[in-house]
This record gives structure tokens, C-alpha cells and sequence, in this order.
């Protein structure tokens, strides 16, 4: 462990907003490209869903 | 008259063809994939910001290296994957490898921008200054505008088999970018520092700083892997709504 106290290492030696805002903006993008296309493929399987139903209704 | 076809790459290649198969076995795989990145990346954050030892001349800004280096190697890795699926494509006439090539250019576009972001963020405190015009600093700027350009040339052709075309040569004649960004740092006078890691070469910071970094780089590896055959399943999923096999698998549910 580097750091003693929680203080310490949420400031990283005065280097706390750089180090921290790069982790976040790193987490921010890897969630949302796993997020966007999980959505849209619950999206996309629901509409494909209605659209056989529709099909299957008009026969 | 027997004429057979002669196979030239192994069964694996043939079938890969198959958008069926393909989303069966990405199907497969996501799940092993998706949960080795988050370990993996979970174990590396922890391991970089608790226990990787503070760099003697950067003290903790240094950590912003966990991100940067991994998402700056992705970023190339992925280009020259898109690259060369568009190529399988366009040889083979492979569907599935142009929406490989097509599921690969939005991740890769985040990774060149987080590439890029964590650079500025790390520059700041490093060189003083946010931006330079330095060699690797526009190279992987270029990186950026690449992924843009083949993003914004599918978006702008309709047809799939013809935007898949297009984008397969604009991302191969982009290739020839990618040794620039690798030998940028020696070709010309750059702040930038030379690479961190070489297959041929010991690295040259202490074990304790590099087992993390390559822990958070194979993380990214499989992080890439995952959201790549999210976006391929749906783009089969869409290509493929007239087929059988995508009705008897939608309606099953």
C-alpha cells in the first residue's frame, strides 16, 4: 500500500484532479461502449419481436 | 467432370462466414470475454492506484499511465483489426468480416480519445502544457480523424456492401499511419517519451510498474473483445432480419 491515509491518496501528492479525472473518464467510456450496443440489442430484439408477431397476425 | 473448390484457408475460416455460426459462437465467448475484462481491469485499478510504486520524478501523476498506454495501444490495434477485416472482406467477399470492420471503428474512435484525453490530462502536470504539436501527439491525432472518416463514410452510404467497400480502403490506405505513430518517437525530436513496452526488450521500469500496466492492458484487450461482438451480434441480428434462423431465434424467447 502507498498511501497511509485516505487524504493521501485521494490527493495523489497534489496530483489528485489529474489522476482521478483520467480514471473516470476512462470508466465513463468503457461503460458506455458496453452499455450503448446492450440497449440497443434488447431494442432491436423487441422490435424484430413485434415484427414477426405483426407477420404471423397477418397470415 | 468433378470439380471441386479448392479450400485454401483452414474450416474455421469458412465458417466464420456463416453470420449464424458467427452469432452463435460470439455468443459463446462474450460471456468469458466480458467477465476476464472486468476482473482483470478491476485487479489492475486497484493494483495502480493502491499499490504500484510512485514514479521517483512524476510522483502520482505517473498512474495516469495505467489508462493512457493501454487505450493508446488499443486504439492502434484496433485500427489495423478494422483495416484488416475490410480487406478480408473486400478479397473474400466476407459479410461478416466488413461488419467485424464496421463493429471495430466506434471503440476503436473512444480509445484513440481516451488515448489523446489522458495524454492532455498527464501533459499538464508533466510538460506544463495540455497540447503540444508534437510528432506523436498529431500522429495519434490523425488516429482520431481516421476513425472519424470511416465512421462518417458508413454513416453516409447507404448501401452496406458498398459502404463496407469504401471504408476498407480509406482504413487501409489509413494504415500507413500506424508506423508513424510507432517510430514518431525516434524519427523526430518529440517530448514524447519512447515506448514502454517491447516484445524484444526487458521493460525498463521496475517490476512493480509494469505487472500492473500489463494486467490493466490485457483488461482493455478483453474490454475491446466484448463491446466489438456486442455491436457485431446486433449488426448480424439487423443484416440478417429476413433470415429464418434469426425469426425461429427472436420468436423462441
Amino acid at each position: 500500500m502507498q498511501f497511509d491515509t485516505w487524504v493521501e491518496f485521494v490527493d495523489m501528492g497534489g496530483h489528485g484532479l489529474y489522476v482521478w479525472l483520467s480514471f473516470a473518464i476512462a470508466a465513463g467510456i468503457i461503460i458506455i461502449n458496453v452499455m450503448l450496443p446492450w440497449i440497443n440489442q434488447k431494442k432491436l430484439i423487441g422490435s424484430l419481436q413485434r415484427k414477426f408477431q405483426r407477420e404471423g397476425d397477418l397470415k | 467432370m468433378n470439380m471441386q473448390k479448392k479450400q485454401l484457408m483452414p474450416k474455421w475460416f469458412y465458417q466464420m462466414a456463416s453470420p449464424k455460426w458467427c452469432y452463435k459462437i460470439t455468443g459463446k465467448l462474450l460471456p468469458l470475454f466480458s467477465c476476464t475484462g472486468l476482473a482483470l481491469l478491476l485487479l489492475g485499478t486497484v493494483w495502480a492506484l493502491l499499490y504500484a510504486p510512485e514514479d521517483y520524478q512524476q510522483g502520482n501523476s505517473f498512474r495516469i499511465i495505467y489508462i493512457h498506454v493501454p487505450s493508446a495501444i488499443l486504439a492502434q490495434s484496433i485500427y489495423v483489426t478494422m483495416a484488416l477485416a475490410g480487406a478480408v472482406g473486400i478479397i473474400w467477399k466476407m459479410k461478416i468480416a466488413d461488419m467485424v470492420a464496421y463493429a471495430c471503428a466506434p471503440v476503436g474512435a473512444s480509445m484513440a480519445f481516451l488515448a489523446l484525453i489522458t495524454g492532455a490530462i498527464w501533459g499538464k502536470p508533466t510538460w506544463g502544457s495540455w497540447w503540444v504539436w508534437d510528432a506523436r501527439l498529431t500522429s495519434m491525432l490523425i488516429l482520431l480523424f481516421l476513425y472519424f472518416g470511416v465512421m462518417a463514410l458508413y454513416a453516409a452510404m447507404g448501401k452496406p456492401s458498398r459502404a463496407a467497400r469504401a471504408t476498407a480502403i480509406l482504413s487501409l490506405v489509413g494504415l500507413v499511419n500506424i508506423p508513424i505513430i510507432k517510430y514518431s518517437v525516434e524519427w523526430w525530436n518529440t517530448l514524447h517519451q519512447p515506448a514502454t513496452f517491447s516484445l524484444t526488450e526487458k521493460p525498463a521500469m521496475p517490476v512493480q510498474m509494469w505487472l500492473p500496466l500489463l494486467v490493466m492492458v490485457l483488461g482493455f484487450y478483453c474490454f475491446f473483445a466484448t463491446a466489438m461482438m456486442l455491436r457485431l451480434r446486433n449488426e448480424i441480428l439487423s443484416r440478417e432480419k429476413r433470415t429464418n434462423w434469426v425469426k425461429e431465434l427472436v420468436t423462441k424467447v
